[in-house]
Formats: C-alpha cells, sequence, structure tokens
C-alpha cells in the first residue's frame, strides 16, 4: 500500500492536506480545479516537494526523506522527459545507468525492446526532435518502462496531444501499467480521462486530496465539490 | 508551476554542484580581496598624494563624463535611424556596432591615430581647406577613442529599447496621424529616458577605470587618468605607497560608479535579435529620410575608417615582422587561450543569479589595482616578472567573469529549470549531468563566451604593461613598443597580426559551439 499520513505539503502560501492509502497495481485518477493541489499531491508523492507534517510509506516503508531516484515512483511530466540533444537509446539508457556511461549491448537490447514495446522499434537513433509529439510520448513512457518502479506517477502528460492521440496514449499507459503490476496516477483536468481510465478517483479541492473513491460510484453521485466542478 | 521544482533532499547532485559554486566562488573573492588588502595594507597617509595626482583623479571624472555624454548623445539619431530603416548592409552595420567589444584597443588607438593623427586623413582634409590641423592627443583624443569604443555599445542598448516598442503603438500613431513631433513626445523620449540614464552610467563606469587608451593618447600633467598614475607610480617612480593609495581612490570611484551604474542599468542582453525592425508609418518626408542617411553614413564612417586604415596601412608591415613580434603573439595566444580555459572553468560552477552579482566584482575592480596588489603579495615571494604571463592570463580571466556570466546565466539557469526533475528522477551523478546534459546544451553559450574571453585577454593592453619585462611582451605591449620607437611600419604590420589573431580566436570558438550544435 501506498498510504499518506496526516500529509501537508506547501507550495507558496498554499497548503495540501492529504490523509489516503492506495492499492498497488490500481489505476487511480487525480481529479480537480486547476491551482487545487494535484500536482503538489504528485510532487509529494514521487519526492519532489518535502511535506511540512506528516509521513508517506510504501508497503510500511517510510520513504518521507528519500531523494525522488530512491522512491519507488517513476514520473512522467508535462514536458521535458526526454533531453533533446541525445537520442533515444542514450536517452533510455540513463534510466539504466544513471553513471550516464554509453550503454553496453546488453543495455541497448533493453533498450530496444522497451521501445518496440510502445511501438517505437527500430526509432532508437533518433533524437526526440524528429519525432511526433506521440511518438515522444510513447519514448517517454518506454523510459518508465525500463524504470521498472511499482509506482507510476503520471503528470498530465499527454494534455498536448489531441484526444484521439491522448485516447491512444492511455491504452498504453493501461498496458504498460499492467505489466509492470504498477499503481498508477494520472493527473488529469479531464473527467473524461478518469472514466475511460482510472478504476479509482482521488479528487483534490480546497486544499484537501479527498481518499480515493470507485470511479463509477463517484460519477454516478458525485458530491457537491466535485459538482460543482464539473459544472452539474 | 515553471518554478516549482525544488529537490526534497537534495541529492548528491546538488551537493556537488555547490560545493563547486563555493569554491570558484571562493577563487573570486580571494583574488579580488587579497589584492585589494595587499593595496589597503601598504597605502600610507593621504599626504603623499602629489598635485599631479588630484589632476588625475579630475582628468578621469572629466574624460568618462565627457566620453559617456556623448557616445549617448550621438548614439540616439544612430539608433533612431537603424530602428526605423531598412537598408542593404542594415545587418552588417548592426554586427559592426558589436566588433569594439572584441576589438584590441590598440589597434583602434593605431587606426585613430590614422585618421585623425598630425598627417591623418582628416588632417589633411582640413589642410587642403586651408583650416588649422587637430591633434589627437590629449584630452579630445582620448574622448574620441572612448566614443569610437561605446559609441557602438550605445547606439546598440537604445536600439533594443527602439526594437521594444509595442507595434500596436506605431499602428495606434499611425492612425491617430500623430505628428513627428508628438510622435518622439509620446513615443520615442519615454523610451530614452528609460534607457539613456543606464547607458550613460555603464560607459561612465567602463572609461572610469581607461588605461590603454590614456596610456597612448593621454600622458603628460593634463591628460592623465587615475589608472595610468598608478601604472606611472608602480613603472617610474617604483612608489608603491602611492600606487596603493591611487589603487584606492580609484577602488572608491568604481565601486560608487559601478553601484550606480547597477542600480540604473538593469537587465541588459547582448542584442540578440537587433535585426528586428517594426513597421513604421512615421518618418516617409524626405528630410526625414536625408537625416537618418546623414547618420547612418556617419558612424559607419566612424567606425570603419580606422579599421580599414589599420589594415591598409599594416599590410606592408605584415612582411617585416621581427622574431619579438612572432614570439609576442604566441605569448599572447597562449595567455588567451589560458585565460579563456581558466575563465570557464570559472563560470561554469558561478552561471547562477547569486554567482553573477558576485562575478560583477571583476567589472568594478580595475585590472591595474588588481595589478597592483598582486605585485605587492608576490614580491616577497618571487620576482613578479617571472610571473608577468599567467598573472595577466588570470586577470583577465576575472576581468571578463561578468561577461562570461551574463552570457551562459541565461542558459544555464533554463536547463536546470526544465530538466532538474528528470534528472532527479534519474538519479544522474554529478558527473554524467554536467557531461551528458550541462556542457552539451550550453555549447553555444560556451562558445559565445569563450570567443569573448579569447579576443579580450588576447587584445588587453593593462596588467601586462605593469609587469612585463623585454622578454615577455605580449602582442599588444609590442604594438605600444614598436609605436614608442617611431617604427610605425613594424607596428602596423603588429596591429594587424593583433586584428586577426583577436577576430580569428573570438571567430573559431564562436563557431565551434554553433558548429553541429543541434537544439
Amino acid at each position: 500500500m501506498l498510504k499518506l499520513e496526516g500529509v501537508s505539503v506547501g507550495a507558496g502560501d498554499f497548503a495540501l492536506d492529504a490523509d489516503l492509502a492506495l492499492a498497488p497495481g490500481r489505476r487511480v485518477a487525480v481529479i480537480g480545479p486547476s491551482g487545487a493541489g494535484k500536482s503538489t499531491l504528485l510532487d509529494a508523492i514521487a519526492g519532489f516537494r518535502r511535506p511540512a507534517r506528516g509521513r508517506i510509506l510504501w508497503g510500511g516503508q517510510d520513504v518521507t526523506e528519500a531523494p525522488p531516484d530512491r522512491r519507488p515512483v517513476a514520473s512522467l511530466f508535462q514536458e521535458n522527459n526526454l533531453f533533446p540533444h541525445l537520442d533515444l537509446v542514450r536517452n533510455l539508457g540513463l534510466a539504466l545507468r544513471p553513471d550516464g556511461a554509453r550503454p553496453r549491448r546488453e543495455a541497448v537490447a533493453q533498450v530496444e525492446a522497451a521501445l518496440a514495446r510502445v511501438g517505437l522499434a527500430g526509432l532508437g537513433g533518433r533524437r526526440p526532435g524528429a519525432l511526433s509529439g506521440g511518438q515522444q510520448g510513447r519514448a517517454a513512457l518506454a523510459r518508465v518502462l525500463l524504470q521498472r518502479r511499482p509506482i507510476m506517477a503520471l503528470d498530465e502528460p499527454f494534455s498536448a496531444l489531441g484526444p484521439a492521440l491522448k485516447a491512444e496514449m492511455l491504452e498504453i499507459v493501461r498496458d504498460v501499467a499492467q505489466e509492470l503490476g504498477a499503481l498508477t496516477l494520472l493527473v488529469t483536468h479531464d473527467p473524461e480521462d478518469a472514466r475511460r481510465f482510472a478504476e479509482e478517483v482521488v479528487f483534490v479541492a480546497d486544499g484537501l486530496a479527498h481518499p480515493p473513491v470507485m470511479t463509477e460510484a463517484l460519477f454516478a453521485d458525485p458530491p457537491e465539490a466535485l459538482r460543482a466542478y464539473l459544472g452539474r | 508551476m515553471a518554478a516549482r521544482a525544488v529537490a526534497v533532499s537534495g541529492g548528491r547532485g546538488q551537493a556537488v554542484s555547490r560545493m563547486a559554486a563555493a569554491l570558484a566562488g571562493a577563487g573570486v573573492i580571494a583574488l579580488t580581496l587579497v589584492p585589494v588588502a595587499a593595496v589597503l595594507f601598504r597605502a600610507g597617509g593621504w599626504g603623499q598624494l602629489g598635485p599631479g595626482d588630484w589632476q588625475a583623479l579630475r582628468f578621469t571624472l572629466l574624460q568618462a563624463t565627457l566620453s559617456a555624454a556623448f557616445s549617448v548623445l550621438l548614439a540616439i539619431p544612430v539608433a533612431r535611424a537603424l530602428a526605423r530603416r531598412r537598408f542593404p548592409g542594415r545587418g552588417l552595420l548592426v554586427a559592426l556596432l558589436g566588433a569594439p567589444f572584441i576589438l584590441p584597443v590598440i589597434v583602434a588607438v593605431l587606426g585613430l591615430i590614422a585618421v585623425f593623427g598630425r598627417s591623418g586623413l582628416l588632417n589633411s582634409g582640413l589642410e587642403a581647406l586651408g583650416l588649422p590641423p587637430m591633434t589627437i592627443y590629449g584630452l579630445h583624443g582620448v574622448v574620441i577613442a572612448h566614443v569610437f569604443f561605446n559609441l557602438p555599445l550605445a547606439t546598440r542598448l537604445l536600439l533594443q529599447g527602439w526594437l521594444s516598442l509595442p507595434a500596436e503603438r506605431f499602428r495606434l500613431a499611425a492612425s491617430l496621424g500623430l505628428t513627428p513631433w508628438a510622435m518622439i513626445r509620446v513615443l520615442e523620449w519615454p523610451m530614452i529616458r528609460r534607457i539613456a540614464p543606464g547607458a550613460f552610467a555603464v560607459i561612465f563606469v567602463i572609461c572610469l577605470s581607461s588605461f590603454a587608451v590614456a596610456l597612448t593618447l593621454g600622458g603628460g600633467p593634463r591628460a592623465t587618468t587615475v589608472e595610468l598614475a598608478i601604472y606611472q607610480a608602480v613603472r617610474f617612480d617604483f612608489d608603491l605607497g602611492r600606487a596603493a593609495l591611487l589603487s584606492v581612490i580609484q577602488l572608491g570611484l568604481a565601486a560608487v560608479a559601478g553601484l550606480v551604474a547597477l542600480r540604473l542599468g538593469g537587465e541588459q542582453g547582448f542584442g540578440v535579435g537587433l535585426d528586428r525592425r517594426i513597421d513604421r508609418w512615421d518618418g516617409r518626408t524626405p528630410a526625414a529620410r536625408a537625416i537618418d542617411l546623414v547618420w547612418i553614413v556617419a558612424v559607419a564612417l566612424f567606425l570603419m575608417m580606422p579599421l580599414a586604415t589599420v589594415v591598409w596601412r599594416g599590410l606592408p608591415g605584415l612582411a617585416a615582422l621581427g622574431a619579438g613580434t612572432w614570439e609576442a603573439a604566441w605569448h599572447s595566444v597562449t595567455v588567451a587561450l589560458g585565460s579563456t580555459a581558466i575563465c570557464l572553468l570559472w563560470a561554469l560552477p558561478l552561471a547562477s543569479r547569486r554567482g553573477e552579482v558576485l562575478g560583477l566584482a571583476g567589472i568594478a575592480l580595475s585590472p591595474l589595482v588588481l595589478g597592483t596588489g598582486l605585485f605587492l603579495v608576490l614580491r616577497p615571494v618571487v620576482n613578479p616578472l617571472s610571473l608577468a604571463l599567467p598573472v595577466t592570463a588570470l586577470i583577465n580571466a576575472l576581468v571578463a567573469l561578468p561577461f562570461a556570466l551574463r552570457i551562459l546565466r541565461p542558459e544555464a539557469e533554463a536547463i536546470r529549470a526544465d530538466y532538474s526533475r528528470l534528472r532527479q528522477a534519474l538519479g544522474l551523478t554529478p558527473l554524467a549531468w554536467f557531461r551528458l546534459v550541462l556542457l552539451p546544451r550550453l555549447r553555444r553559450p560556451l562558445g559565445f563566451a569563450a570567443g569573448l574571453t579569447a579576443a579580450l585577454s588576447m587584445g588587453d593592453l593593462g596588467v601586462i604593461a605593469l609587469f612585463a619585462d623585454p622578454d615577455r611582451a605580449t602582442l599588444p605591449l609590442q604594438v605600444y613598443r614598436l609605436m614608442g620607437a617611431y617604427r610605425m611600419e613594424a607596428a602596423g604590420g603588429a596591429a594587424l597580426l593583433l586584428l586577426g589573431l583577436s577576430f580569428a580566436a573570438f571567430w573559431m570558438f564562436d563557431r565551434g559551439g554553433r558548429v553541429n550544435a543541434e537544439a
């Protein structure tokens, strides 16, 4: 279980409180009005922001103080998921060798396999700039695949893509998550994404991250704050 | 949202870069403070200042005021003309406005003498018209040289101001049918009032620590700057106490003026995007066109004539370069390369906002004060003259550091802002981050900064004059010595060689940063 116990995390003069638990392997959408703290919640889990109070536990182990690379979390950001001057093999190789050594044949094979898995077979020599937006998203997912962490944190990584492409990417995320058996946290401002992708929803509003609710149940009978956000 | 990434516990990467920054910063502080402390320690009472020294102080302030005033005033019509005209060669002229920055002072002085000097082009013309000749030496020579170097800087700053005026305002002015005078009052004058004081202050500071120009075109009791007085006190009178006292005065001047300039100056870039031209509907009358044309031609001539004469008169001298000149050229190349390496190694860890403030110490401190201080520090240990070249390289690096930081800082901060999360998420080692991300992403600005540093160092005639003995001249010093010996042809050849080396150094480094650099 990923547990947030009495966590309060601040960003400027804003604070977000979270007291919740998420089960391994679940697909969870994090939704809420913009500025409510969705990204802040993810930052706390991924280790980019230190909570002012409370503990974060994974499998009973306290990871509150661990730096991002020592956490069970692989992150996909809104942008800058790949270094633009390195080709895909070198980019993804960094997930295997953080010391930046040129990937050996075995590592290259691993990278190629990951690329093939997301539908980018044979494109290892390309730089990100030579890929379409959708392909860049796939490459970033391949990086997450290589990191093999039990939690995937996705902070609106596909918000720049069109609807069809985004749906396709969410399919791949679902596959990758399934393959890794990873708990997947998807921040989105689109309730449709949550319906399509997530088993559970964490609703963030008014400085509070609500405990997860089953997606269907939530949308069938939305609480007052969510209804305001959805506009009905 | 962009500026939110702060690491939880920093990690090893941040710790290493913080340590490198602290080391580099300590180096800057030690190098600026220790010589100054040595100078202060040696400074005697105020009584040791002669009347000549007070006159030097007065002259320093006077020439800096005049130089800055003329540079800015003349720059206003030039920048205006460049902002609203498009003509063939405009891009070249704008690029030329950046050239004085990497032009060795001694080369420019030689060119100015060839144009404005006793037997120069201007006096030939005056003679033909039956008018009395003018001389380039003394106050107005110093001011002309400073205007030659700083008019382009002022023009670039003002041009940036003009190009920053929103296009909509010109559209509005056109649709309202504003008269030219109303246009100036409503649109342009407020911009000039915003930019000109800062430009004046920056140029004033630059001219305050003028040494090479005063050395070559000034001199004598009536045209000596404080910097020149320091040099003379050390070199001719060997009066270290007086030199120290003068250094303190120079330091105070530069510090006060530097702080004022910093307050007035604000953010000044290196003139990116000066190719832009905003569509305007004013200035279409023949008179307006004629005025702009006159200004553009005048400034182009003023900037290009001296350079052209250096090239023209230097060509015959190239064949007759002596062994001493070649040796001096070799010294200059080594000093420039050493200086560039030191400067970049220094600048990389300091490329942050705080580091840039620290690096500014180098711009306020005068090389002559630093040199005097190092002279005093080294003298008990070694013969300072034997260290002339390394000391020159080191001080040149320190002097170029603020420029290098200004070039590198924005890009370095952008890289950190964009990729620090990915770096942390991957747990990149400090070396991998430096080698695989920072260096490759910084290639263009690094090349540009290296080119500027190399050219600045190549052309520097400052601290080397203080330390040099006959065996250890750099090329600028060699040119100066040849001029002093009235061997004008040899001086011309050496100056042309120096010009070529400076521009080649800039070009090679700058180009090295661009070739094959992909976004």
